[in-house]
């Protein structure tokens, strides 16, 4: 109970540093996220069009997927130095395979009869696929968006490790000074940023389901 | 008018899909291609969308040739509804209507106008369904919406691949008879593919029998039903139909001019009183001018004779031509055949013990056992 108490002290005293190492968290993660989609959604569509790149690009985003989380950043450390663009590197490589997946099982899911709709009223390939296909796959590509979001969340507490700032830096002081005040005023925030961003993007995910839904 | 030339078909695997087909498919009317399955039905009709090709052979649109058309120009140009509704699930019956005069690029009042009257047309009311979603409406409503899809962009042709099969029943009848309603107002040249004969004796004017790649006969429903030209023709019409069909007279000779008719005018009670005078449970409604309006039954009268005949008319009940073949009475499952004029002007009705009476004497002729 003191120990709660105490906590919650800390946690007010120091409120505005927390907030802003929770809004470089979100912020890394954000980049990180963006940047993956952008060069995610277009793979993926790319995989599902091009029947032959399916199996290159598909392992290789699985391969990317399972190299240890410390390990990428210090890989990625040798290239591109020590600060917060090695990190959002990092956590693009990550977030790249459920967003790349799932838009490949997007795209390839879509009803055989409507992609034959679409095609035998005289839509033209990028047509069927901006106006049918991709609408469409947006479904999948939320869940895929949602875990990407979680695993950044996560992996993003190493961050410091690799001259990167966010709620990391309170977690490894924590650690560093065997401070289990400082650990948890990190700590908490970080699972909290990982449980509401599941939230958001799960009933994202619900409604564009329910819209998409035959 | 398309026509079909020593067509072929050879997929690369060798398999030969169509053999020669020589084919006509008249302008304005419905023309059923049917057979078992893997006939070629389906491959015959997906080439004059080219979401199929033939090997050679020579296939012209109003004199033109296929091959010289581009195929998205071309398929804009055609309807098309296909057997699993295909509907846009994420855009509204709105979207999914306009869609191909979108892809033509339509000015955006001119697709309004449009969708609102193919809703109307097909009983659906614009204001209500316009912004529903496909997932929102029954098995029916949804291939109502497929059909009028098709006539969005007024197309001369429309294609139609087994477009009613994966409905239940009184939704396939109710949609049949709702196209034979329609192709009277659209008058578009139609290439239905099926499977199933009562359909194709209901709807067509022209079926075209395949097998194996071939045609095997091509003709009027009543020439199929009178005159199958072999045993495989025979097999597949089936033995009660052509029991049915042969011989029968057509429809003028069962006329019953004296059959009592409501004017839209009149009150509901004095109808009543018409219906019980003569013993009639329903009476076909005219207008003014004598044009056949639809038919009034007894039971919704005596429920509501505080409403006008208007608002008990019953529109699906469709008339037939005088000309029209016995056997669409016989195949549909009306219980009143109202006749009429090609001006719609109300002639009478058929006349259904004479009807009965002819059947039930060749029936006898046929089995030999009753007297």
């Amino acid at each position: 109970m003191e120990f709660i108490i105490e906590l919650g002290r800390y946690m007010a005293d120091h409120s505005s540093e927390l907030v802003s190492l929770t809004i470089e968290h979100i912020f890394m993660v954000l980049y990180a996220i963006g940047l993956a989609l952008i060069v995610g959604v277009p793979l993926g569509i790319l995989a599902a069009k091009v029947e032959k790149l399916a199996p290159l690009i598909l392992s290789l985003v699985n391969i990317l997927q399972l190299i240890p989380s410390i390990a990428m950043l210090a890989i990625l450390l040798l290239y591109f130095g020590l600060g917060t663009q090695t990190v959002v590197i990092g956590l693009f490589f990550y977030s790249l395979l459920p967003i790349v997946r799932n838009t490949y099982v997007g795209v390839k899911e879509v009803d055989a009869s409507v992609t034959e709709a679409g095609k035998g009223i005289g839509m033209t390939p990028l047509q069927l696929l901006v106006k049918i296909q991709f609408p469409l796959s947006i479904p999948f590509l939320m869940a895929g968006l949602r875990v990407a979001a979680v695993i950044a969340v996560a992996v993003a507490t190493i961050a410091p490790y690799i001259g990167g700032g966010g709620l990391g830096r309170q977690i490894i002081s924590g650690i560093n000074l065997q401070n289990d005040i400082y650990l948890y005023a990190g700590a908490i925030p970080a699972a909290a940023l990982a449980i509401i961003a599941d939230l958001i993007l799960g009933l994202v995910e619900k409604k564009t389901k329910k819209r998409f839904a035959n | 008018m398309i026509q079909l030339k020593k067509i072929n078909k050879i997929y690369e695997d060798g398999f030969h899909a169509l053999k020669d087909i020589d084919l006509t498919f008249e302008e304005g009317k419905i023309n059923v291609l049917i057979g078992p399955s893997g006939c070629g039905k389906t491959t015959t009709m997906k080439l004059l969308n080219r979401l199929i090709d033939y090997t050679n052979g020579e296939l012209t649109i109003d004199g033109k040739r296929i091959s010289d058309i581009n195929p998205i120009d071309l398929r804009r140009q055609m309807g098309y509804v296909i057997q699993s509704i295909g509907l846009f699930p994420h855009m509204t019956i709105y979207d999914n209507v306009a869609a191909v005069p979108k892809l033509l690029k339509w000015d955006k009042q001119k697709i309004n106008k449009k969708v609102d009257e193919l809703l109307k047309m097909v009983d659906l009311d614009p204001e209500v369904y316009k912004k529903r979603y496909p997932n929102e409406l029954s098995g029916g409503q949804q291939q109502r919406i497929g059909v009028i899809r098709a006539l969005a962009a007024e197309p001369k042709i429309i294609l139609m691949d087994e477009p009613f099969s994966a409905l239940d029943p009184i939704s396939r009848e109710q949609l049949q008879d709702e196209l034979v309603k329609l192709q009277e107002e659209i008058n578009k040249t139609i290439v239905f593919v099926t499977h199933d004969m009562d359909e194709a004796i209901k709807i067509a004017d022209q079926i075209i029998l395949m097998r194996d790649g071939q045609v095997v006969q091509k003709g009027t429903p009543h020439q199929l039903l009178t005159s199958p030209a072999n045993a495989f023709v025979e097999e597949f019409i089936g033995s009660d139909r052509l029991e049915q069909a042969r011989g029968l007279p057509p429809m003028t000779a069962f006329v019953d001019e004296d059959f009592p008719y409501a004017k839209i005018d009149q009150s509901v009670e004095d109808v009543i009183t018409l219906m019980v005078d003569h013993k009639k449970d329903q009476l076909p409604v005219v207008d003014v001018a004598d044009k056949y309006l639809g038919i009034i039954s007894l039971y919704r009268a005596v429920r509501a004779t505080d409403k006008t005949v208007q608002d008990l008319l019953n529109e699906d009940i469709i008339a037939y031509r005088r000309s029209a073949e016995v056997e669409k009475f016989v195949a549909s499952k009306d219980t009143i055949a109202p006749i009429v004029e090609a001006d719609d002007t109300f002639i009478g009705v058929l006349d259904q013990d004479l009807l009965l009476e002819n059947l039930h004497d060749k029936f006898d002729a046929k089995s030999g056992v009753k007297s």
